[in-house]
């Protein structure tokens, strides 16, 4: 006698509240691949586009290392084009690479899939989304090639040095910069306003919000973080742009360069590192939710185990999504604040750490005697684990005001981000596309070339910025062209300035290996079947394998139980998907006539 | 009573907190009985909000740390009728004109539920009138700041060059606003004439059925940017 144990008890199969939208289904072979209005092949058109300016800004740093590891070799690295790659590597890597990649590829692939909808709730403005973004892209791409480059002014773009003579890329490059984050902006409206009505008023029937799986969880977390979060980052822009074109003085205060008075006065820089990070700090989040997200199902998939703490998981995501909107300005304790604002925005800053920290537990205890399994999507999870932790706790010491000052501007702080927002979610973003590739293809990525990518990008990883906090606590400034000649850096810096060069380059190259890997084994993959990692959620349900416009079959599914149910005592199988029935219900008979709502 | 239960179930809405906790722990949606749309254009007014909000906090920010003296808007957007100067009579004018606009939006969407074509293409066509009516009154007052008095977004005569900087990209980015309502109104009123709503025909582009759900939809982003322009009033004329 076998009996599945159901999270909770359904015993009635909800009606139908609203009639099926019908799709639009296009004719053509544009109008199916191209202008395609299908999420899923939306979330194919932004993950390409965003991988593709990604190995652009992975270029970007091997070029940046060579200069740090081999001061003066390459004559082509001047000081202006030094800085303009540190700022295109940052900015694309942090909104065009993660943000895009997470919310529009993850995003789009996902939730119609994972919620149980035929699509998303605006399939053209969902559509438009994408176009907008690669007009965004084109743009940051174009500014490389205009007169005087593209703009070097850093990825926060701090006024006023980002428009004044001088700073590369001060002309038309910080223009183009500026008009292509607005267009992604709106672009990312589009998207953004797709995501979070599909996922709260397109759920299928019995998909209850506390049965979601955590990735859409994140996803949805991180979007609403961003639809409110971007308009502070447009209208620093319009008000940027106002500022470099028509001599309007926002962020402008008097100001001489080069012994010349300009014609501004009156404005306030400080007024613009506000709106930036009031922006800039729930993007770290938009970036992490959607990585603790997949990593939360990867991991439970994995390790064969319900996630440990489902609602305090939940709960934490809304927590820390909530609190990074009262933490920017711990940016910003060198700009010159009021000190009580220091200690507030300390306070809150480490406050963020109990409800992350409660995730890391919650993570741990997951994979506490579960039945794990050593894939590669999990190989990247366990990653992930090992690299948030690490960039987590170097948090600590700069949410501290004391401790923050003289590590501000330092390389401490370079290995601190990238560990945490810049190693971590690119571990869950490559152990995302391991794990859901077979769903969009239908073939399996090559699992040795997986383990050779995941150990060399790990090692690598650590190898860069491990000691780079070394050189921090050093003194070593970022964005500095050459640390030469400056009398308190001691010689070892130099020597591992050499090793962080290496090592950055081999984790550039071994990325080729991946995309070998993604090209191969669309060919030549092994067949992966409709579950090939025998996991719970819907959309590894689907009638076909990589699932049709429609994404399921004739009937929606129907929802019975939570997103976790693995190793369930009593159960046939380790895994129980989650449309499927409890014993007492018949699979299908119901579905014929959904009771009518009642009146 | 039919007529004013069209629209909305309100046999299944119930009062308190216990409703909105069963809402939200219930499957399919999170807000019962309300459309795709409407939700789509709530939470897009939510990040309209955060950007006027930038924008305003951004205006008072530098109009408290701007050390020249900042015009006097009683003289500055004063208008000389019939021999006297009147202090703020044309903004005056401008936000009758504009919340009498939403006055006929809001009739609009009640006769859209009641299937009255031709009142709600009226009423969607006097909406967007009063809404271009307010946009040419603005496209006044822009003129008369810019030949007559000399305001420039980069300086003015009177004082802390912010003033026309702030206002110009305020008043700018809400005009916007309200020209595009304007465009989306005209729309709306033709495919109400037409019959697309009554017909349920599907969108050019989208392929969506066409309801009269999207007059109301219209209805909240018009109202918005009148909500919008109340603050605006008061922080740009009124302080």
């Amino acid at each position: 006698m076998m009996s599945y144990v159901a999270h909770d008890e359904t015993e009635l199969i909800p009606p139908l509240e609203v009639e099926e939208e019908e799709l639009y289904h296009p004719k053509t072979f544009i109008g199916k691949y191209i202008w395609c209005q299908d999420a899923k092949v939306i979330a194919i058109q932004y993950t390409i586009t965003a991988m593709g300016v990604g190995l652009l800004a992975l270029v970007l740093s091997g070029i940046m290392r060579l200069q740090l590891g081999f001061p003066n070799s390459f004559s082509f690295i001047t000081p202006g084009a030094y800085l303009q790659f540190v700022t295109m590597h940052g900015m694309i890597m942090v909104v065009y690479l993660l943000t895009a990649i997470f919310l529009g590829g993850f995003g789009n692939y996902l939730i119609p899939l994972m919620v149980g909808a035929r699509d998303m709730v605006f399939p053209y403005a969902n559509m438009l989304s994408y176009w907008i973004y690669l007009a965004a892209v084109l743009l940051l791409v174009a500014s490389l090639f205009v007169p005087g480059g593209s703009t070097g002014a850093g990825w926060t773009l701090y006024p006023p040095q980002a428009i004044v003579e001088g700073t590369p890329g001060a002309g038309l490059g910080i223009i183009l910069m500026l008009l292509s984050l607005m267009l992604f902006i709106i672009g990312f409206t589009m998207g953004g306003l797709n995501y979070v009505v599909t996922v709260l008023q397109a759920r299928t029937r019995g998909m209850t919000l506390m049965r979601l799986p955590l990735t859409i969880w994140g996803i949805l977390m991180a979007t609403i973080l961003a639809l409110l979060a971007f308009p502070a980052l447009f209208v620093s822009a319009v008000m940027m742009l106002l500022d470099a074109t028509l001599g309007t003085s926002f962020f402008m205060p008097a100001i001489s360069v080069a012994g010349e008075m300009l014609d501004y006065q009156g404005g306030s820089p400080v007024l613009f590192q506000h709106l930036f990070w009031f922006f800039g700090h729930p993007e770290v989040y938009i970036v992490a939710l959607p990585a603790f997200g997949i990593v939360s199902d990867l991991i439970a998939v994995n390790a064969r185990k319900n996630i440990f703490g489902y609602r305090m998981m939940v709960w934490a995501i809304l927590i820390i999504g909530g609190l990074s909107f009262v933490v920017w300005a711990h940016h910003m304790y060198v700009s010159g604040m009021n000190p009580y604002f220091g200690f507030f925005f300390a306070t809150t800053t480490l406050i963020i750490a109990i409800p992350t920290a409660l995730k890391v537990y919650n993570w741990v205890l997951t994979l506490w005697r579960g039945n794990i399994r050593f894939t590669v999507p999990m190989l990247f999870a366990i990653g992930f684990l090992v690299t948030f932790v690490n960039g987590g706790l170097t948090g600590l010491f700069l949410g501290n005001v004391p401790v923050d000052v003289p590590l501000s501007d330092t390389m401490f702080v370079v290995a601190h981000f990238h560990m945490v927002m810049a190693v971590a979610p690119i571990m869950v973003v490559f152990g995302g596309l391991y794990h859901w590739y077979p769903k969009v293809t239908g073939r399996m990525l090559d699992p040795t070339l997986g383990k050779i990518h995941f150990w060399v990008t790990f090692i690598g990883s650590y190898s860069i910025y491990f000691p780079m906090h070394y050189l921090g606590i050093l003194g070593v400034p970022r964005r500095y062209y050459s640390i030469e000649n400056i009398s308190f850096i001691p010689e070892s810096a130099h020597t591992l300035n050499v090793q962080i060069t290496i090592a950055a380059l081999i984790v550039g190259v071994v990325q080729l290996v991946f995309v070998y890997n993604l090209i191969r084994s669309y060919f030549k993959g092994e067949p992966a079947g409709p579950n090939p990692w025998e996991a719970t959620t819907l959309e590894w349900q689907t009638a076909d394998t990589p699932p049709r416009h429609g994404n399921f079959g004739p009937e929606l599914p129907i929802v019975y139980r939570w997103a976790y149910d693995y190793s369930v005592p009593g159960a046939v199988l380790d895994y129980i998907p989650q449309n499927q029935p409890p014993d007492s219900l018949p699979a299908r008979e119901t579905d014929d006539n959904p009771q009518a709502p009642p009146s | 009573m039919a007529d004013t239960m069209v629209g909305s179930n309100l046999s299944a809405v119930r009062p308190g907190l216990a409703t909105v906790v069963e809402d939200w722990s219930s499957d399919q949606r999170a807000f019962k009985n309300v459309t795709w749309g409407k939700a789509m254009m709530w939470i897009f007014l939510v990040s309209d909000t955060f950007i006027f909000g930038s924008f305003l906090i951004a205006y008072m920010t530098v109009r408290m740390s701007t050390t020249v003296p900042w015009p006097n808007p009683s003289e500055v957007f004063a208008l000389t009728l019939f021999g006297k100067e009147l202090p703020l009579i044309l903004i005056a004018i401008m936000t009758f004109v504009l919340i009498s606009s939403s006055g006929t939006m809001a009739l609009a969407v009640n006769y859209g539920y009641r299937k009255k074509r031709i009142t709600t293409f009226l009423l969607l066509m006097m909406t967007a009138l009063l809404g271009a009516t307010f946009v040419g009154m603005q496209a006044f007052e822009w003129t008369k700041l810019i030949v007559e008095e000399g305001v420039r977004p980069w300086g003015n005569p009177m004082g802390a060059a912010q003033f026309g900087a702030t206002f110009f990209m305020i008043t700018g980015f809400h005009g916007t606003h309200v020209s595009i309502g304007v465009i989306f109104l005209v729309i709306v009123a033709i495919k109400v004439i037409r019959g697309d709503l009554d017909s349920e025909k599907p969108g050019f582009m989208t392929g969506r059925k066409g309801r009269y759900e999207i007059v109301e939809t219209m209805g909240l982003y018009w109202h918005f940017v009148d909500l919008v322009w109340v603050f605006i009033f008061a922080f740009f004329y009124l302080w």
